[in-house]
């Protein structure tokens, strides 16, 4: 029984928790990218640098408030200067909207000729990032870090696994929750987020019913400004902040958001739990949990990892493909437009 | 051809001559091959994209391919690797290749239903598990071998030219698998699908040491060309130098660069001649027919799906052998260089500023971009500094704008982009019509 409780342990430790708050960042980056589909329909490939943008306003603009000794422990002081992070990549986002993507708009583009502006535009983010805040890793978190260590929680339960709880992980599963809830309450309670759904099912229809396409584009707009601001803040506070690992988490971002369902925001946070778990847990090496469940004869003398972590990002395209093969409009239905 | 285009490409030309004024012809020439690189992975693009309206955005994939295959092709192997793993590594390989051959035969034969969802995981998990049980073991013998030193197959040693042919077919053929699984899907799904193949190319290139030694590299790749060394002490060539009055190190250098320039030059010519030949022929209305009007093209009977897989496989073939060339002039494998930024994104822009569709206008491209790409850092440094002059010599703000003029051409890539994309949207040699 005691056997039974650590291999729990370890299994929380390593896989439950560090796979439920990387799926609620990604669940975060991925309803981003669904909302763009979704009202937009383009796949909007400057979604990572829009991130790595938002988390560096929230960087630059805590060092300033550090300096100043502000200071709200032991929560981190980030999660004050998130606001500031979010009006300026909202005014960012609208002014590439403005600058680049209505011309497209108005002209009916093809959605890959969209897909190839947003190609221009993550090369002038990603590169402006790095102008200002250089490429490398960025610490600017502060406040308690553990909630409870491997070592406060042996000693309480008596147990041989420790299991530790750090805050960034239950900063970034609360601010999760409420921020998804808020945002389902305004796509299904409000006259604008329905007016926004209405678009999204049927354009024709929604002008028709004078719906102002402008106004629910700049909505959702700032609506992925929120999302990006907070998901790049909590996956640099929860990790450290590097601009290039955006551009990485683009694919399992994508992969969450199709895997899903396309345009579907229910989905996109479904997927984005799926594409997490699944990522941490093929390649995590089990040895020590099966250790502890199975007879000792039957203990094994290898890894039990069933690939190398740095193929994890082969896990979230595998689960990719077989979604696209096997059920092309993903778990929760999305759009085949 | 006409009096627009030529005068494009003599300003191209200027441009590089004006770099070896005002730099240095070694400069000038390193600039050129990578040039002439770039213009054959923009073809490649260009076969797809501008052909066949593809939308793949997994070129670096195939570059990296080709990387390998110069690497397997050309160097010597490493025999005592071969009675300890190389058979197991081989038979594993075969395990799984006949693993998934048979899951897919289970699914196409098999009534739908649960009996054929449990037969077909079975065969999946039973199929991993011997493969892991083969694969394990010997991957880690070919590892202990001189870890230092080797640590992998080695190669097959056959001449480096070879292996750019080698790179290409390398190329074609993971083309047709990942073609097989993705061309079904919409533009939008495709782009992202072809972008995670290729990074799972890199994941396994990166991390499957026993092939390619993964981020230990690989160096030492033989040359197709002399080396500098040898020719520094050829007395024909100290002749040479003497009789044109050259520092013979610089001279040698440039030898060697201008050699590569004259092969690369060869390669792309043939490839050039091939690419305009299809583009001309039958079968490059075909594929024109089917990139506009793509019902149409079907109803006129012709197989959408096979003809986009061939001209799939074709445009990655010709990234593969580019790939190739540019391992065998860097004469190493570095798996941890190959970044979609470099790879992928700024070939897409090299295709879409010189004229998709147009392969005159992809060369232009190749070349344009790739020079701007190099020579943006050094006129942003001087740019920065004359801005900067103003400031004093301590300003952390004038520390910072030097030391960041290298995120420079991103920018300036991306502005490029959507410049073109907005004002030229046909590119600098548009498509000719009909």
């Amino acid at each position: 029984m005691v056997d039974f409780l650590n291999a729990l342990v370890a299994l929380a430790n390593y896989v439950l928790i560090p796979a439920i708050s990387y799926g609620s960042q990604l669940a975060l980056g991925a309803l981003g990218i669904t909302l763009i589909y979704g009202i937009l329909r383009f796949s909007n490939f400057a979604h990572g640098d829009t991130m790595a943008f938002g988390g560096m306003t929230v960087v630059l603009t805590t060092w300033w408030l550090q300096s100043m000794g502000v200071s709200i422990a032991p929560l981190p002081t980030a999660l004050l200067a998130i606001p500031v992070g979010i009006v300026a990549t909202a005014l960012l986002l609208l002014g590439t909207d403005r600058g680049i993507y209505k011309f497209y708009r108005k002209q009916k583009a093809a959605p890959i000729i969209l897909v190839m502006a947003s190609l221009g535009v993550m090369f002038i983010m990603n590169g402006l990032v790095r102008f200002i805040i250089g490429p490398n890793d960025q610490t600017f978190a502060d406040g308690a870090r553990f909630i409870f260590t491997a070592g406060d929680f042996k000693r309480v339960t008596g147990l041989a696994e420790g299991l530790a709880l750090r805050g960034s992980q239950v900063i970034t599963v609360v601010t999760t929750i409420i921020l998804v809830a808020a945002m389902f309450w305004f796509l299904n309670k409000t006259r604008t987020g329905k007016s926004m759904r209405a678009f999204s099912d049927n354009e024709d229809l929604a002008l028709l019913s004078g719906i102002n396409p402008e106004r629910v584009v700049t909505i959702v707009w700032i609506l992925v400004a929120v999302l990006t601001t907070v998901g790049g803040t909590l996956y640099g506070l929860d990790k450290s902040y590097k601009p290039l690992i955006f551009f990485q988490l683009l694919l399992p971002m994508f992969a969450s958001a199709i895997v899903g369902g396309f345009g579907n925001p229910l989905g996109a946070i479904a997927g984005g739990f799926v594409i997490a778990f699944s990522e941490v847990s093929v390649t995590y090496a089990f040895k020590k949990v099966v250790t502890y469940v199975v007879p000792e004869s039957w203990a094994p003398d290898h890894l039990v990892q069933l690939l190398s972590t740095d193929y994890k990002f082969a896990v979230s395209f595998g689960i990719l493909i077989l979604v696209l093969l096997f059920r092309p409009t993903g778990i929760f239905k999305g759009q085949s437009v | 051809m006409n009096y627009r285009n030529i005068s494009l490409f003599a300003a191209m030309a200027a441009l590089m001559i004006i770099t070896g004024f005002i730099q240095s012809w070694s400069v000038a020439f390193a600039l050129l091959n990578l040039c002439l690189i770039s213009s054959i992975m923009a073809l490649g693009v260009n076969i797809q994209w501008g052909y066949a309206g593809l939308f793949s955005v997994g070129t670096m994939g195939f570059v990296a391919l080709g990387g390998v295959a110069a690497a397997i092709t050309s160097m010597p192997p490493v025999r005592e690797s071969w009675p300890m793993g190389g058979l197991g590594v081989i038979a594993a390989l075969v395990i799984a290749v006949a693993t998934i051959l048979l899951a897919i035969r289970l699914w196409k034969r098999m009534p739908s239903g649960r009996k054929r969802n449990i037969s077909m995981i079975a065969v999946l998990v039973g199929g991993f598990i011997l493969f892991r049980a083969v694969f394990d073991p010997s991957v880690e013998l070919i590892e202990s071998i001189n870890a230092a030193s080797a640590g992998h197959i080695g190669g097959l040693g056959l001449p480096i030219t070879v292996s750019w042919l080698v790179g290409g077919m390398l190329a074609a053929g993971a083309a047709w698998v990942i073609g097989k699984i993705s061309l079904g899907l919409r533009s939008d799904y495709l782009a992202i699908a072809t972008l995670g193949i290729a990074e799972i190319i890199i994941a396994v290139i990166k991390n499957e040491d026993w092939l390619t030694r993964g981020v230990k590299n690989i160096n030492g790749i033989p040359r197709p060309v002399a080396y500098e060394v040898d020719l520094q002490v050829d007395p024909q060539f100290i002749g040479w130098v003497d009789w044109l009055g050259l520092d013979l190190i610089e001279a040698s250098s440039l030898y060697v660069k201008i050699s590569y320039a004259i092969l690369f030059v060869i390669v792309l010519a043939i490839i050039m001649w091939m690419s305009e030949k299809a583009l001309r022929s039958p079968w490059g209305r075909m594929m024109r027919a089917i990139r506009d009007n793509e019902e149409a093209a079907e109803a006129m009977g012709k197989d959408v799906t096979k003809r986009r897989l061939q001209v799939f496989i074709l445009g990655s073939a010709v990234c593969g052998i580019a790939g190739a060339m540019l391992t065998s002039m860097d004469g190493l494998l570095t798996p941890g260089t190959y970044q979609p930024l470099r790879f992928t994104f700024l070939i897409w822009v090299m295709v879409i500023v010189g004229g998709s569709g147009n392969n005159w206008g992809s060369v232009l491209g190749g070349f344009l971009i790739w020079f701007l790409y190099v020579e943006v850092e050094p006129i942003g440094n001087n740019v920065l500094a004359f801005l900067t002059s103003g400031m004093a010599d301590d300003s952390w703000l004038k520390a910072h704008l030097i030391d960041s003029t290298a995120h420079m051409r991103l920018i300036t890539m991306g502005a490029i982009l959507l410049f073109v994309l907005r004002f030229y949207p046909k590119g600098l040699i548009p498509e000719k019509a009909g």
